[in-house]
This record gives structure tokens, sequence and C-alpha cells, in this order.
């Protein structure tokens, strides 16, 4: 079977389209390289609509935790020092029986079983806390210059808010979100290997990478392929992010401006 | 029961992995900066090679190579007249008195065995990581404390012994401090190294269960365990952040950083 064929039999193996079964014997680096490439789909599918929504509560969160009201300030902290202080591996595991057996009681959590909402909806709540916890640090180390210099321009409220303290908030906060944000993406292979199960074989890069390994009992192969493709995509990222940061402090001179440094975490 | 026992495999673990990274990182942020340029070099490629490696694709890939390694010199040293290659094909043999543990070994040998091979991958990572912190520790004690100390006469070694060692760890508290939070979190890990640890426990003990399982009547208790397991992480967060606050309070005393001056104001 030549490699054209292979990619049109299982490059969209992971979400259904094509092949029904997976390779079982005389693998090739091909086959390799598409399915652990298909099963990226996941991974970015994952990381993209968390880190997007999570972006969103992650303000609330951070603004939340802030406030002098006690409120809106104990449930934001609580908030994240329950997803900031507890393995996102058990949190998958905990997430996934819970609406295992909510699901007994009501038929509205039917979906939330299957990875693509449930693990969503936990990797979701773990970014924003983490997230929310940079944005709120930043907020903290707003410089006082700034706010005084607003209320000599008159500006209150929501104004300042939106035209000088959000903006300040995400320039500080930036570099250490686009770090939150690459580990997010590497923290997607843990979906299919905690509770979640992959149904019908589909699952992401870990899940495939980890088949072949088992297969072949040769690991040299597969995760060095895995390795390459989240290499890639950290590149994409840092380069998404970099864009952004570049806009955000446009207004700095060179020597000033933040950059981004890239820090490896191990676990979350 | 194994179950109370797991729970003391990931204390056991988190005693044994703590000491011995903070050993790695010691010994891999003095490499770093060692003055013989091959030293600094092989501290600094442990540093980079380790922080670059995803995370549990690291764990998954480490343990088996590090197993593949220890039976592969084993194989060399102990059977040296084997004729066959080792890989063939995508098969791993070696001869059966280089297998680790051996094969007629009793049961607590594997474990102990795999347990072991778990901590050592836990302690290699976080050295790593505890090295890198340790390094910018030690990049952080103010240059005046240790132009002093040379003033006075000390070589290398004294300084490094007298006036560099002990002013560091305040400054490596907070990044240790967020490690071994980390450490902590990272201990679930365990069950895919293939050790008895809780998360193995409770995909264990729900085992003669399937996935549908939903329909039964007292309800699926598994979320309690997990629930559980979660206050669990959480109270050992709270206790850990507590106990380093203290630590830090106690270093702080008589530095020269910010702490410091305000404790000694305040005295």
């Amino acid at each position: 079977m030549s490699c054209i064929a292979t990619i049109q039999d299982y490059a969209l193996r992971s979400i259904g389209i094509g092949e029904r079964l997976l390779p079982r014997s005389d693998f090739t680096l091909c086959q390799q390289f598409t399915l652990i490439g298909s099963g990226m789909i996941w991974n970015i599918y994952f990381g993209l609509f968390a880190v997007t929504l999570g972006f969103f509560l992650a303000n609330a969160l951070a603004l939340g935790k802030a406030s002098k009201n006690t409120w809106l300030r104990k449930p934001s902290e609580w908030f994240i020092f329950l997803f900031r202080g507890s393995p996102l591996f058990i949190q998958f595991f905990f997430a996934y029986f819970l609406f295992q057996s909510l699901k007994g009681s009501s038929p509205f959590f039917g979906s939330f079983t299957s990875a693509w909402l449930g693990a969503l909806l936990v990797l979701f709540c773990n970014t924003a806390a983490y997230t929310g916890e940079i944005f709120y640090g930043a907020l903290q180390s707003v410089p006082k210059g700034d706010m005084e210099a607003a209320d000599a321009y008159g500006l209150t409220g929501w104004r300042r808010f939106r035209r000088i303290t959000w903006p300040t908030m995400m320039r500080l906060a930036w570099p250490s979100y686009t770090n939150e944000a690459i580990f997010l993406f590497h923290a997607t292979t843990l979906v299919f290997f905690s509770g979640f199960p992959a149904w019908r074989q589909k699952g992401d890069a870990l899940y495939y990478a980890s088949y072949f390994a088992d297969k072949t009992f040769n690991p040299f192969v597969p995760y060095p392929i895995l390795a390459f493709y989240f290499i890639l995509l950290t590149l994409v990222i840092i380069g998404c992010f970099g864009m952004v940061n570049k806009r955000l402090n446009r207004h700095l001179p060179k020597m000033q401006q933040q950059k981004f440094k890239f820090r490896m975490n191990v676990i979350r | 029961m194994g179950l109370y026992y797991s729970f003391g495999t990931v204390l056991l673990l988190l005693a044994i992995t703590g000491p011995a990274a903070l050993l790695f990182g010691f010994g891999g942020a003095v490499a770093a900066r060692h003055h013989i340029a091959p030293v600094r070099l092989f501290g600094k490629t442990y540093i980079s090679i380790v922080r670059g490696v995803p995370d549990i694709a690291f764990f998954l890939f480490f343990v088996i190579a590090l197993d593949q390694a220890l039976e592969w010199v084993r194989h060399k040293v102990k059977c040296p007249d084997w004729s066959e290659p080792i890989r063939q094909g995508n098969d791993f043999l070696v001869c059966s008195a280089a297998k680790l543990p051996l094969g007629t070994d009793p049961q607590w040998m594997h474990e102990v065995y795999g347990f072991l091979l778990a901590a050592l991958t836990f302690a290699i990572v976080f050295g790593a990581f505890a090295a890198n912190v340790l390094y910018g520790a030690m990049a952080s004690v103010p240059h005046g404390q240790i132009e002093t100390a040379s003033a006075y006469g000390m070589n290398r070694r004294q300084i490094f012994r007298r006036v560099l060692v002990p002013q560091m760890w305040v400054y490596a508290l907070p990044g240790l401090g967020n490690l071994w939070m980390v450490l902590i979190k990272a201990t679930p890990l365990l069950f895919l190294l293939g050790v008895e640890d809780i998360v193995y426990w409770a995909r264990e003990l729900g085992g003669s269960k399937t996935a549908r399982f939903s329909d039964y009547p007292h309800g699926d208790w598994r979320v309690w365990y997990f629930l559980g397991l979660l206050v669990f992480y959480l109270g050992f967060t709270r206790v850990s952040e507590k106990v380093l606050d203290r630590i830090m309070a106690r270093l702080s005393r008589g530095q020269a950083t910010l702490a410091g001056e305000a404790q000694r104001k305040a005295a």
C-alpha cells in the first residue's frame, strides 16, 4: 500500500472518516505518521476550544478574585484553588464518573460522558482557573502610575477599565498566558488516558502513539513522532501568540517590551 | 487492603522523590555553573533536554527506555557470548539471566523494581526542574555578598559553602515550592507506570463493571472515590502551602531581601 493510499485511508480516522480497522501488523512509518497526525485533530480541537472559551471565564475569575465584594471574591478564589490544587488527571476521572452517574438520573447529561463535551468542559474549567490566576497576578501588577494618569484624564469606571486597566493587564499577562496555552495543548493528551473512553478507536495523538507502542513494543518510533507533532504545534502557538503580543506592546519602546520566554511545565 | 497501601505508595513516592529530586537538582545546578567547561556543558544539557520534552510522553517513554538500557547493560556483562541480536524486529530480547527483575524472583521484587523505576524517573525529571530553579537562585544571590567573601580571602569552595548555598535558599524557595505542588499533582501518573497507586485501585475495584453500569441500583460509588481523592489532593496542597509559608518566613530571617528587611523592622 502506497503512502498516499494510507493517508487517504487514515488521515481523518480519528473523527471516524476512512478505513475502519486500524493497521494490525507490518506497521510502516507512513501509517504511524498519518494516524498520529490524525489524532492531533482532537488535540487541536480540545486545546483551541478550551483556550478560546476559557479566556472569557478567566477574565471574569481574575476580576472576581480582585473584587472587594466577598460574594464575588470567595467563589472565584475557590474555583481557582479547586482546579489548580488538584491534578488534572483526577479531575478527568472525577468528571467522567460524575457524568456517568448523572446520566442515570437525567438524559440531559448523555453527551457529557463522551470526550468531545465532557473532557472539553474539564479542560475549559481547568485552563480558566490557571489563566484566571495569571490574569489576577497581572491585574495586581498594573503600574500605579497608569491608574493615576487615567484618573488625571478623567477616565473612570468601565471606560477606565476598558481603555487602561484591561489592555495593561493583558500586556503584562501575555507571556505567561502563552506558556499556559502551550501547556494546555500538551495537557490535552491526558483526555483519552484518563476516564474518557475512545469510542470506536477514535482517539487523540497519544492514543494512537501508545497503540503503536503497544503493538510494536518499540516506543522509539511513535513517541518521537508525537513529540515532532507537538513541537510543530507549539511553534504555531508561539507564532500566533507572538503576533498578539506584538500588537499589545506596540506603543512601548523596544527595550521595555516584554519578551516571551518559553518555560516548560511537567504536568498539571 | 491494597487500597490503603496505595495511599502509602503515593506518600512514599513523594517522600523519596522530593529529596532525590532536590539532590539531582543541586547536582545539576552546581554542574551547570561549574568552572570546568565539560561539566558545565553536561549540567546545562541535562537541564535543557529534560525540560524540553513534553510531559507524559516523557513518563511513558523514559521508563521503557531506562528499563531496556539497564537490561542491555546487564546483558552485555552477563552473557558476553550471546550471538543473536537484541533487537529482533520489534522485540527486545535479552538472555534470561539479564532480565530485570529475574523471572524467578517473587512478586514483591517486581513491584519494588517498578516502584523504584518510577521514583527514579520522577527524580530525574523533577531534578531537572529543580536544577533550573537552583541555578537561577544561585545567580540571584547579590553579587556584593560574593565579592565581600572573596575580599575576605575565601577561595571558591569556601564561598560556595559559606556564602552562596546558605543565601540561595531564600531565592529558590518560591520556585521549589511551586515544583513541590507540581510534584504532588504528578503522582497520579504513577499508574501509567504500572505502580499500584490510588488511581490504579479506582480502576481495579470497578473492574468487574464495564463502561455501562449507569443502571445499577446503588449508583456509582466511583464518583465518591474520586471526590475523596480530589479532597485528598486539595488538602495536601493546602497544607503544603501553609508549611511553605512558614519555611519562607524562617528563611527570610536576616536575609538581604525585602521580606528579611520587613522582619527586621518589625522586630
